[in-house]
């Protein structure tokens, strides 16, 4: 038997129910793993007592035959998910001291099914950042390593935590949240899968929010099976959220194995920029013959509005963002910096002290694209590209049933790389940021490697609320790719 | 002509609208699960929504968009079958989300309008602009701590509806009458309880003021202005003090002040200026709000009826004047007594016990019509026992008095003091032989033309029967006996 | 379109972020940088669209007039920097505010 902590969760969910595994040593594996390798700075908070407790209650079920989906098997929770009892932070200093009274929907639904929770994952601020950088707690380091170049890199962000603990096996699976990227382009930086389904799947409520039209809770796991197993049980309609969709939740594992014959998969045109690198487009190309050979028809199809989707998105995301995050004000919960004067100097100093530059400088945009005069110019006209965008794609299903495009314009980069003017660092969504303004699923599957020996990946995007399509495409990249590339740290 | 500043250079005429917050009856918050009810403990009433906690998320209640849609129908207005939710956006103490959920751009209710009476008797249309849903804020307490405001948030969260009305109100006398008759008629649909003292309808008042003819010029707003005499004095009160700019020179500018009750004057907000930009846009949390035409009729239907119609129903039903017609619907519960004393019963009669004694006794013994001590079912009862003739008016007069006090039945008050009517004629021709003979010399100057004496004479009979005689009988007798 | 300094101590002063003086030129620059690439959206013809504030396709859902939530002031009152209580009850407390 592989070591505990290199199993999938398919596998330590037969060992385990078999009870040739215990959930205990499944936990126990996983926490010394966390412990030898806290270098990575993958998790802020852990919660070993707890795990150990859950495992304990696992292991309890499995001996009275009451297993639960998800029994036993021990996750990483992206600190942006409000955590009953536990300290929850938002990887930012303004949240000192925050325990939340509830629990998020989505976690609650993997207790419920019987997850074990390890802790809480290191993030950027707020989610806003693409690269783990701008945590309160310290930048997250990538467990992957350029050939022959010893620089720490990044995980990719914001759920750059979740990412680098699945992809050094700290854990089997675990949360994150996606509003740009930020599962898909860690999950490319790392070598793991990563899906942000469709708004509306999964509920946001209880999930500290960063752009609430654009936030999506999803997993990230080692194989697309394991990312099924996770989404199914975080989807679900929650009457708690306004914009959760009421529709049912279809066995995605088992979409994982379904062909791909006679799919039409669509490539689209605008997503080949200049001056991308030659490695991605042969990656992307090789992807589409995979996806040929097992049957799809692959067709160039036209998304026209997609170099506008980006800028698009840093006008909706901080408007939405610099309301967001007017909460945090020193009066109810978090951090105060009281400098002795009225009321608006309690906000102004405690905002200034608690928020990082990345956040400081999104809540100042967003105020200033929402404010009267400019509203129209910035505001109104990223709503309707918004729309321009959607079209685009509601076009697109009319010829083809998912499309195929790089997750990311590079891999991972070295920290402090990118890091002297935003622009360049926003320009890592490119290709994922168009599924969130659409509100559509996107997947993304690791599908080969760069000359430097960094993982790649692939992404996958479907319609609104066809999951099931995206797991059976992203299953037959995993398949076609053989990718078992190991990262050079790793428990 | 209607109501003029005499300035020293002239007339000057008031422009006023008031925009009015009214605090929407349900149990539950517009967006949250806690509770509405007045006077609770500081915080008691609060979900980690109204509190804006991390990740927490609103849920539209369906009963605050009933009642929207109910006072837009009452206001005669245009129900918007697609309208959506914006976050104004600003820092407040109160304000946790640093963002009220407020309608700006898409309101739920278009344009209607209100008919106030005047005291010349005349009539006014008064437009609403609008009508829209919004969260209210928390409270601040300023008296509690020398150096801190505490904060209360029970209140917030509670749905509000903000009622603007068109800047057609022309003075003090319109204003206090515009938000009496909107008062009235939330009262009567049941959407707001109009308590001013409570904080459930609050009033901000636009002022300007012009010279006859001419075009609006810069407007004032008097904020938070919390009874109706308040808001006419803050009316005169305003509009004098521009008058009073715009004549020494000056330029009024525009700005938020407060009415001081106490002074009689307005005074300008002592808030530190921050530049006011609220950054409206659609709340992202929540979807546009899109409303069923049949439900609307649904709500439409089941509207009760309204003071203005039932006004004119009483006139024509029940042969009311005008005026007992208007005081009889001031209030819901008011009208619905006298429509149950007076169903089947002689309307005049009912309409004066109600506006007379029973009024009277309600003032006296600072009671309300719902907690009255005489039910309408009694004083019909009472009604009755004087169409029947078991007893005279008069008789009934004593016998209501009875009622408030012991609350006792008035056909058993009747039994147990023995007040039943006398229509016997030989008892009453007795009483009144007796009367007539020891008062000869009335007789008399009856006789010699005096007709006045007549009502002396029936006195005196009533008076040795201890009132209980046949009214009619007694005069019947009495003119024949005295021939 | 491009910020000035008073512009951007204004938007500062909008969201409550104190910025010292001598970081105005920073994130003027910054701003400034963001901004500009962010026109490129000027760029597209918009006449006649719709806005779409979001990807959700579906009716906004109305909840049940019923009250859900107890009496639950600790909790709310658990996390806060500064709380007060006396003979009334429990407040958050802040420095004094004038109106
Ligand atoms: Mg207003
Ligand atoms: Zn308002």
């Amino acid at each position: 038997m592989s070591k505990p902590t290199d199993l999938t969760i398919a596998e330590a969910r037969d060992l385990l129910g078999r009870r040739a595994l215990s959930a205990r040593e499944l936990t126990e594996a996983h926490l010394g793993a966390i412990e030898r390798l806290s270098s990575l700075n993958a998790f802020i908070t852990l919660t070993a007592e707890r795990a150990l407790a859950d495992a304990a209650r696992a292991d309890d079920r499995f001996a009275r035959g009451e297993a639960r989906p998800l029994e036993g098997i021990p996750l990483g929770i992206k600190d942006l998910f409000c955590t009953e009892g536990v300290r929850t932070t938002a990887a930012s200093r303004i949240l000192d001291g925050f325990t939340p009274p509830y629990e998020s929907t989505v976690t609650r639904k993997l207790w419920e099914a019987g997850a074990v929770c390890l802790g809480k994952t290191n993030l950027d601020e707020f989610a806003m950042g693409s690269s783990n950088t701008t945590s309160a707690f310290g930048h997250v380091v990538n467990p992957w390593r350029r050939r022959g170049d010893n620089r720490d890199l990044v995980p990719g962000g914001s759920s750059g935590g979740s990412a680098a603990a699945v992809a050094a096996r700290l854990c089997l699976g675990a949360t994150a949240t996606d509003t740009g990227g930020s599962i898909r382009q860690p999950a490319a930086f790392t070598g793991t899968v990563g899906i942000k389904p469709t708004y509306g799947r999964c509920s946001r409520w209880g999930i500290i929010a960063f752009a609430s039209s654009l936030d999506q809770a999803g997993p990230i796991a080692r194989t697309v099976r394991d990312a099924a197993i996770l989404l199914r049980v975080m989807s679900g309609f929650d009457p708690k959220d306004s914009t959760s969709a009421d529709v049912p939740v279809p066995d995605f594992e088992a979409a994982v194995g379904r062909s791909v014959k006679g799919l039409k998969i669509g490539v689209p045109q605008e997503y080949r920029l200049s001056g991308m690198s030659a490695e991605i487009i042969s990656l992307w190309e090789r992807g589409a013959a995979w996806l040929r050979e097992a049957g799809a028809e692959i067709r160039e199809i036209s998304l026209p509005h997609t170099k506008y989707a980006l800028p698009c998105y840093y006008i909706i995301a901080p408007a939405e963002a610099s309301s967001n995050l007017a909460r945090y004000d020193g009066v109810r919960f978090g951090m105060r910096v009281d400098p002795g004067g009225d009321l608006d100097d309690l906000y102004a100093a405690t905002r200034a002290a608690g928020f990082g530059a990345e956040v400081r400088r999104r809540i100042l945009i967003g105020t200033y694209v929402l404010s009267a005069g400019y509203y129209d110019a910035y505001y109104l006209k990223a709503q309707k590209v918004r729309a321009l965008i959607a079209r685009d794609f509601d076009r697109a299903w009319e010829e083809v049933d998912a499309i195929l495009t790089p997750a990311t314009p590079t891999s991972a980069f070295a920290i402090g790389e990118k890091q002297d003017d935003p622009v360049t660092m926003y320009l890592n969504d490119v290709f994922t940021v168009t599924a969130n303004l659409a509100g559509l699923p996107g997947i993304s599957v690791p599908a080969g490697l760069d000359e430097g020996g960094l993982p790649l990946g692939l992404q996958v995007i479907g319609r609104p609320f066809d999951e099931e399509t995206v797991f059976a495409v992203a299953g037959a990249i995993e398949r076609a790719a053989g990718f078992d590339a190991l990262p050079a740290v790793r428990a | 002509m209607g109501f003029i500043i005499e300035g020293r250079s002239g007339p000057w005429e008031i422009v006023c609208g008031l925009e009015v917050h009214a605090q929407v009856i349900s149990k539950s918050k517009l967006f949250s699960g806690a509770a509405t009810a007045f006077g609770a403990a500081p915080n008691t009433q609060v979900s980690f929504v109204d509190a804006a906690f991390p990740g927490m998320l609103p849920v539209l209640n369906r009963e605050c968009v009933a009642q929207a849609v109910r006072t837009g129908l009452g206001l005669n207005a245009q129900i918007n079958l697609w309208s959506r939710f914006d976050r104004k956006n600003y820092f407040y103490a109160d304000l946790p989300a640093g963002y009220q959920i407020s309608q700006y751009q898409y309101p739920i209710v278009g344009r209607g309008e209100i008919t106030i009476a005047l005291a010349d008797g005349t009539t006014r249309r008064i437009g609403i602009a609008r009508l829209h849903l919004e969260q209210d804020a928390g409270k601040s307490l300023h008296d509690q701590h020398p150096t801190k405001s505490y904060i209360d948030l029970n209140r917030a969260g509670v749905a509000l509806m903000e009622i603007v009305s068109e800047p057609d109100i022309r003075s003090p006398e319109e204003a206090g009458a515009y938000l009496t008759k909107l008062r009235q008629i939330l009262r009567y649909l049941g959407t707001c309880d109009g308590n001013m003292e409570e904080g459930s309808l609050r009033a901000d008042v636009n002022v300007s003021v012009r010279r006859p003819g001419e075009g609006y010029r810069t407007r004032c707003e008097v904020k938070n202005v919390n009874s109706i005499r308040f808001v006419m004095q803050a009316v005169e009160a305003e509009a004098r003090r521009q008058v009073e700019v715009w004549e020494s020179g000056g330029e009024v500018a525009q700005e938020t002040r407060l009415f001081d009750p106490a002074r009689g004057v307005t005074r300008p907000m002592r808030t530190k200026e921050h530049a006011h930009d609220y950054r409206y846009f659609p709340d992202p949390d929540l979807l546009p709000l899109e409303l069923d035409a049949e439900w609307v009729e649904e709500l439409r239907r089941t509207l009760p009826e309204l003071p203005d119609a039932k006004a004119e129903r009483f006139q024509r039903d029940y042969q009311l004047s005008a005026y007992d017609a208007r005081v009889l619907v001031a209030e819901r519960a008011t009208a619905d007594y006298f429509e149950a004393v007076a169903r089947g019963r002689d309307p005049k009669l009912a309409a004066n016990w109600v506006m007379g004694d029973l009024f009277a006794t309600l003032n006296r013994t600072g009671k309300t019509i719902e907690t009255s001590p005489v039910s309408a079912e009694a004083l019909g009862r009472l009604l009755d026992l004087i169409a029947d003739e078991t007893i005279s008016g008069r008789i009934a007069k004593q016998v209501f008095e009875e009622m408030v006090e012991t609350g006792a039945d008035p056909a058993a008050i009747v039994e147990a003091k023995g007040l039943r009517q006398v229509k016997d004629t030989g008892a009453i021709e007795a009483a009144v032989a007796e009367v007539l003979s020891a008062n000869a010399e009335k007789v008399a100057e009856y006789k010699a033309g005096k007709d006045k004496l007549f009502g002396f004479f029936v006195g005196q009979v009533m008076k040795a029967m201890g009132g209980k005689g046949n009214p009619a009988l007694v005069n019947e007798i009495l003119r024949r006996a005295l021939g | 379109m491009s910020l000035d300094p008073e512009t951007v101590r204004r938007i500062a002063d909008l969201a409550r972020i104190a910025v010292a003086e001598d970081e105005v030129a920073r994130l003027q620059g910054e701003l400034n940088s963001i901004l500009a690439w962010i026109e490129q959206l000027n760029e597209v013809a918009t006449e006649g669209v719709e806005p779409l504030a979001g990807a959700v396709r579906m009716r906004l859902r109305l909840r049940d007039d019923v009250v859900t939530e107890g009496d639950q002031h600790e909790a709310i009152l658990a996390n806060a920097p500064d709380r007060a209580d006396n003979a009334m009850g429990s407040f958050f407390a802040v420095p004094k505010v004038v109106e």
